[in-house]
């Protein structure tokens, strides 16, 4: 994390990105076919690293359960589920069920973790959705601003808010959030998606599952707002969080564009400020900026497992949290793998993008 | 570059002197609060009212989410502990996993970093597309799966602090590796390897004597961003339920996973203490890293304005193109 938000600055910008992109077609296709080839590369190490690790503790259904059963019906259950056998034996078996989609049961409420994850999937990527509109609204401008006022005033002030927002957990901002906004002013509900009859009500009507999406289709003004209001802070702990990290982008790379020689060129040619800056610097400087943070998928997960746990906000990391107290490591372990294969699959969708705005990637 | 004297010639030192500013107030504030952090948790035992694991005074129990008397000064929390107190012992805790985590990946990332690196071939490719896999992964949910290998979840006092340093070193060693072996596959095609070879001196000695001394010179800076990346790690490990038990030690995620209902009861003295303490330790160590970070780039570097300039200091204040001019290569 640290280190890509050091390194965009060596980067530069790319010219003339879009124009020069169908000339190498054949090399285009080798490279999207290696980068295509990668995605199971990473998910089959990650998930390899995560299985034998979380194994290495013994079968999960002792850990969940040990104590809890007479050692014969611990031992019998151990039977049932295989964990008996070798465990490479389980490991090939496990990568073979993950082809097929299916990611085991879970041991503690015995439901399939297919369900589990669509379930509560459409939730975190809800919460997410309205992150990422938080972070690119707050963080892109304020950015442009740092690196246009560089060491002035509002570039001091506008950093050291970055970093303040950066070193506060997401978990503690949403505590403090909540206490001022939730329980001292209440302008806001305390925690969840929606009400409980709203839940109902939208839940009753099938759906999406996004619940923003039911409200309006339900025609309800008053569940359009009772989503929204709920949504409000989660959304803003987690968005300004990642805002932070997109300011440092945004100003690192777009003073480092300011340091080009062709700045000083079209500087000396006459070029007004204003339009060096618009023109000149920040298109070049942005284009980077769009890959590095598709690639911030990974902090706005781990954000979200952490944020939905602050709100009881019912998504996928509020789940994951749950298994690991109930000591449900089925259940962790597909909640994890599932997040390798998003995280493998976003990589590789913002590596094509890269590889069309930028030809010199491909080499 | 003209003669520095010893003083200056110590890392943060020479740095402090460089900043000017801005970055000069930043680097200081940081220094200022990693010390404070620094001197808690080595006098813990001194500061803190009471003990961490403390439930009882000479008047009987404590009491549960007391609200702050001359007594607790922070009031107490569900579980009946003083808050001031928790939150002074829970620094030496930050602190002792910090150091385990960092120390343990630095060695082992340099190691395998090295190999990587020197060794070439399948090994190394291996070893950066398993990194790679790593680095991409969510870190928290790395060291959630870590954590479970190494203490499956229990957590007593030196295992629970092992398990969180351990956990948070798997997540830091891809990026030592990586650093490192960047460096040395620069360094290996270097003269004054090609010389050592010819010497005829031992594989060993030229990886470890020649390749690794001048490879190491990003580190500093990358231990000091990631020891501000383990105490968030460490609160995020506890506050997701695999701290360390109360009875164990003091941790920041835990006492904040535990105030989680006393927010939405209107009670704020059991989150804001352990969670502001997190705040200023990161914010503390992230300001150093981020100057020491702007002041090793002349570009990001702030401009020493007048006269008292070095020539080294001339050089960093001119455009790219004239640098160019005097030799030196970006």
């Amino acid at each position: 994390m640290t280190t890509s938000e050091v390194a965009p600055v060596d980067q530069p910008p790319p010219l003339l990105a879009a124009s020069r992109s169908k000339s190498g077609g054949g090399k285009l296709g080798r490279y999207l076919l290696t980068r295509f080839l990668l995605i199971f590369v990473t998910v089959a190490i990650l998930v390899t690293v995560v299985f034998f690790m979380i194994r290495l503790t013994g079968d999960p259904i002792t850990a969940a359960l040990g104590g809890r059963l007479p050692a014969d019906q611990l031992a019998e259950r151990i039977r049932e589920a295989g964990f008996d056998r070798p465990i490479i034996v389980q490991y090939i078996e496990y990568l073979g069920q993950i082809f097929t989609g299916d990611f085991g049961t879970t041991l503690t409420d015995r439901q399939p973790v297919i369900d589990v994850l669509v379930r509560y999937g459409t939730a975190t990527a809800e919460l997410a959705f309205y992150a990422l509109i938080v972070a690119f609204v707050v963080g892109i401008p304020l950015g442009l601003v740092a690196a246009a006022k560089r060491d002035k005033a509002p570039d001091a002030a506008l950093r050291v808010g970055a970093i303040l927002f950066y070193a506060t957990p997401v978990f503690f901002s949403g505590l403090v959030a909540k206490l001022i906004f939730s329980v001292w002013l209440g302008w806001f509900p305390v925690s969840g998606r929606a009400n409980v009859r709203t839940e109902i009500a939208l839940n009753r009507s099938g759906g999406s599952g996004f619940y923003i999406i039911d409200a309006i289709a339900s025609g309800n003004p008053a569940y359009v707002q009772d989503v929204l209001a709920h949504a409000v802070l989660p959304a803003m702990t987690l968005g300004l969080a990642i805002a932070g990290v997109f300011l440092r982008l945004v100003r690192t790379n777009v003073i480092g564009t300011f340091n080009m020689p062709y700045i000083d060129a079209a500087r000396s040619r006459g070029v007004s400020e204003y339009r060096l800056v618009r023109k000149h610097a920040y298109k070049p400087a942005l284009i980077p900026i769009v890959t590095v943070i598709g690639l911030q998928i990974a902090i706005l997960l781990a954000g979200a497992v952490l944020t939905e746990t602050t709100f009881e906000w019912q998504g996928i990391g509020f789940q994951l949290a749950r298994y690991l107290a109930a000591r449900d490591f089925v259940a962790v372990q597909a909640i994890v793998v599932m997040i390798a294969i998003i995280v493998a699959v976003t990589n590789f969708i913002v590596d094509v993008i890269a590889a069309f705005l930028d030809p010199r990637v491909r080499y | 570059m003209a003669k520095r004297g010893f003083v200056d010639r110590l890392p943060v030192v020479h740095q402090l002197r460089q900043s000017v500013g801005l970055q000069r107030g930043m680097l200081v504030a940081g220094l200022v609060l990693a010390l404070v952090f620094l001197l808690v948790a080595l006098l813990a035992p001194w500061l803190a009212p009471y003990s961490y694991n403390q439930l009882r005074g000479p008047d009987g129990l404590f009491g549960s989410q007391q609200p702050p008397s001359p007594e607790h000064l922070l009031g107490t929390t569900v579980g009946g502990y003083d808050v001031l107190s928790r939150t002074i012992w829970g620094a030496q805790t930050a602190l002792f996993v910090v150091v385990v985590a960092i120390l343990l990946s630095v060695f082992i990332g340099i190691l395998l970093g090295l190999i990587s690196g020197y060794v070439g071939g399948w090994l190394d490719r291996v070893l950066v597309v398993i990194a790679d896999a790593i680095y991409s992964f969510p870190s928290l949910l790395l060291a959630i799966v870590a954590a479970i290998a190494v203490s499956g979840g229990q957590s007593g006092l030196v295992p629970g602090v092992l398990s969180a340093a351990i956990a948070i070193t798997v997540v830091f060693i891809p990026q030592y590796l990586r650093v490192v072996r960047a460096e040395v596959v620069r360094v290996k095609s270097e003269a004054f390897v090609e010389s050592a070879k010819v010497i005829g001196a031992s594989t060993w000695r030229i990886m470890f004597r020649h390749v690794l001394r001048n490879s190491t010179r990003s580190l500093p800076l990358i231990v000091t961003l990631n020891a501000s990346e383990a105490i968030a790690t460490l609160a995020a490990l506890g506050f997701l339920g695999f701290g360390i038990e109360p009875t164990a030690a003091a941790e920041w995620g835990y006492d904040l996973k535990e105030s989680i209902g006393d927010v939405s009861a209107g009670i704020w003295w059991t989150a804001i203490p352990p969670g502001t303490a997190i705040v200023l330790t990161i914010l503390g160590i992230t300001l150093i890293g981020e100057s020491l970070n702007d002041l090793a780039d002349p570009r990001l570097r702030a401009r020493r304005r007048a006269a008292k300039q070095t020539p080294a200091d001339a050089v960093a204040a001119s455009q790219p193109v004239a640098r160019e001019i005097m030799g030196e290569v970006e």
